[in-house]
């Protein structure tokens, strides 16, 4: 059973930018489309679903340029004892 | 349990739900991914020493920031004002940085598994004991503390009895953390940061939009009971309790910046946990290191929101927080610790609701996996193999993991109620702090610069240093010694270091030391400059991955902020 193959999969910056993606284009939809002028007006006149929705994708987009230019490499295994232990 | 008059139903909608749900997806599928990474004990308690500095760095910030933090400090925030960000500029950068510039090679280099495990070998096993128990009793507290503030805000916003909430979130926490163990964790605590900063930070701008901005905020805090003191951060006489400015600093400087936080962030297996999961010896210098740059900035989304609340949220401002401040109840009904769900309701319409939720209760879940997987590695390392079923295969160490893990989930069902009985949750753990951190730091920093030191020092000064913070505790809660505020777990924790030092001191004078072949790599002077250095070639090279140069430019912005606030 390898490892390595699922080791690269596993990326916890893609994970962050799946939250945060989904998380951006929702809050987007919603402050274009759905929140209310009485919503509006509550949150001291922002449309705080838009510009955070906004910022979430940039951030998104960050992440995946991240991954993008520094993937993740697969470990190698310096340490002596590793080689015994079942990969 | 208090019963809150206030209302602090949110009005939470479908969309608000399936962000919610979106997150706790990721959470149980990063469990169930990082599982398939657990074959051995160490793969379990100490992520196979593996992670990259920027993860283990935000875990480090992450795991505490828990319910306790974000609740408590805005709570703090709203209360005292600006003297709050002591806890983060004072109270844990200065200690962040000692621990990756100085304690680190020696946690590291010596390849010990636990904080309790360095005692083992610098001092011998009664002072293993001590630290190993005192270490699974607090955290068993701490976790409780967690999970009864989870349970008491999921029933207050989303109407959910408090038994449903603390069962379903504790079956949560315990499914990811017993599957996946310190790299669930870890991972969570990573997702758990962007989630907080997400709910957080537009919250709070849009609090100074209410207020009018910066200004407003400040005309609205100095007109407000506690006046314009609450808008610098020094002398803080109001969050110490002591009047006199001198002793006020001082309690600031020595006991929270010195003892208090020197001792939770050096020696507390929690945080080190995360660095001693880092993949290299310059990883777990730059774990601290790197957490310290947005723990600087925690206080900005955290105390200011709490600001915002007490001076523009109807049942804290005016005469209700004047009346808690004087120990009173509010009109209202309201607390201090209901600050920043108050502010949630009055601003964020639904979306930006949902996510403010999901960042609430990602703190208050990453806490009390944080606490689990430490304890869990402590009472397995620590205790159960050190003494109780020793020299079994390492499946076996694995399995006794996981089910301590479902062990303590379900005591600290019970120890909620403990934390349920104290109105602000801050005072509460310092106090906890301060019985089991502050000894702590006194006996390590002697035993690692001083091979003198013998291990009956080590375990007589931590029972004297404990003994004399529980002392001051009972005479400041019986009203013996009056402080208010947080100033009886300052003067309790720097009792408890004076009193851990004399001990050690005098007690070595007359018993015998470990011979010096033992003590290579856990005392300065007796390891190898080679041991205590890091690689600077590979994955570890380049001027930004330095421990030294990024911890200087850490300290230019913590002095910078002092000023400024």
């Amino acid at each position: 059973m390898s490892t390595e193959t699922r080791t690269s999969a596993f990326d916890i910056r893609l994970i962050i930018a799946v939250l945060t993606g989904v998380y951006g284009i929702v809050l987007t939809v919603l402050g274009l489309f759905v929140t209310s002028a009485d919503e509006i007006d509550k949150s001291a006149g922002v449309n705080i679903n838009l510009w955070t929705g906004l910022a979430l994708i940039v951030v998104t987009l960050l992440f995946v340029v991240w991954v993008r230019l520094r993937p993740l490499r697969i470990p190698v295994h310096h340490d002596e004892e590793d080689t015994s232990a079942p990969h | 349990m208090q019963v809150v008059a206030a209302d602090l139903r949110l009005d939470a909608n479908a969309v608000d739900y399936v962000l919610l749900a979106v997150y706790f997806a990721l959470v149980l599928g990063i469990g169930y991914m990082a599982r398939r990474h657990v074959s051995s004990s160490i793969d379990f308690f100490l992520s196979g020493r593996s992670l990259p500095a920027w993860v283990t760095g935000l875990a480090f910030i992450s795991a505490n920031l828990g319910a306790i933090e974000v609740m408590g400090m805005s709570a703090n925030g709203a209360e005292y004002g600006m003297p709050t960000a002591h806890y983060f500029w004072i109270g844990a950068v200065p200690a962040m940085l000692f621990l990756g510039i100085v304690m680190m090679p020696f946690y590291y280099g010596s390849k010990v598994r636990s904080v309790p495990e360095f005692m083992l070998r610098r001092f011998g096993k009664p002072a293993h004991l001590v630290n190993g128990i005192s270490f699974a009793v607090a955290q068993v507290l701490i976790a409780g503390a967690n999970l009864f503030l989870l349970a008491s805000v999921v029933n207050l916003l989303l109407g959910w009895p408090i038994w449903v909430s603390v069962i379903v979130a504790a079956v949560i926490v315990l499914s990811y953390t017993a599957l996946g163990g310190l790299s669930a964790a870890i991972y969570n605590e990573v997702l758990q940061f962007v989630v907080i900063v997400a709910a957080l930070l537009p919250l709070t701008i849009v609090g100074l939009y209410k207020v009018g901005g910066w200004q407003g905020l400040v005309d609205k805090v100095s007109a407000g009971p506690g006046g314009p003191e609450q808008l610098d951060s020094w002398p803080g006489n109001q969050l110490t309790g002591f009047t006199d400015n001198f002793l006020s600093v001082l309690g600031l400087v020595f006991g929270l910046g010195f003892v208090l936080s020197f001792g939770y962030w050096t020696t507390n297996f929690v945080e080190v946990q995360r660095a001693m999961a880092a993949r290299s010896m310059s990883a777990a210098r730059r774990t601290p290191i790197i957490g310290a740059f947005p723990k600087l900035l925690i206080p900005f989304i955290v105390i200011i929101p709490g600001m915002i609340a007490g001076v523009a949220v109807t049942e804290l401002q005016g005469e209700n927080k004047a009346a808690l401040m004087a120990g009173d109840e509010a009109p209202s009904g309201a607390t201090f610790n209901n600050a920043l769900l108050l502010l949630m309701r009055d601003l964020l319409p639904n979306g930006m609701l949902g996510i403010a939720i999901a960042g609430l209760l990602a703190s208050f879940m990453a806490g009390m996996a944080a606490n689990l997987s430490s304890f869990n590695t402590v009472f397995t390392y620590d205790i159960w193999q050190s003494y109780l079923r020793k020299d079994r295969p390492d499946g076996y160490y694995l399995t006794v993991g996981r089910v301590v893990t479902a062990i303590a989930t379900v005591l600290a069902i019970g120890t909620a109620f403990i934390a349920s009985s104290y109105a602000n949750l801050m005072d509460y753990l310092q106090q906890l702090f301060s019985f089991f951190n502050a000894p702590l730091f006194a006996t390590f920093i002697l035993g690692m610069f001083w091979r003198r030191m013998t291990p009956t020092a080590g375990w007589t000064g931590l029972v004297a240093g404990t003994l004399s913070a529980v002392t001051v505790f009972i005479l400041t809660e019986s009203g013996v010694w009056n402080l208010p505020g947080q100033g009886g777990a300052f003067v309790g924790a720097g009792a408890a270091f004076v009193v851990d030092i004399a001990v050690s001191v005098a007690v070595t004078m007359v018993t015998q030391p470990k011979p010096a072949s033992e003590l290579a790599g856990l005392v300065y002077s007796l390891t190898p400059k080679e041991t205590r250095t890091h690689e600077t070639t590979g994955e570890d090279a380049g001027w930004y991955r330095k421990p030294g140069l990024l911890a200087g430019i850490v300290l230019v912005i913590t002095i910078v902020l002092n000023f400024i606030f």
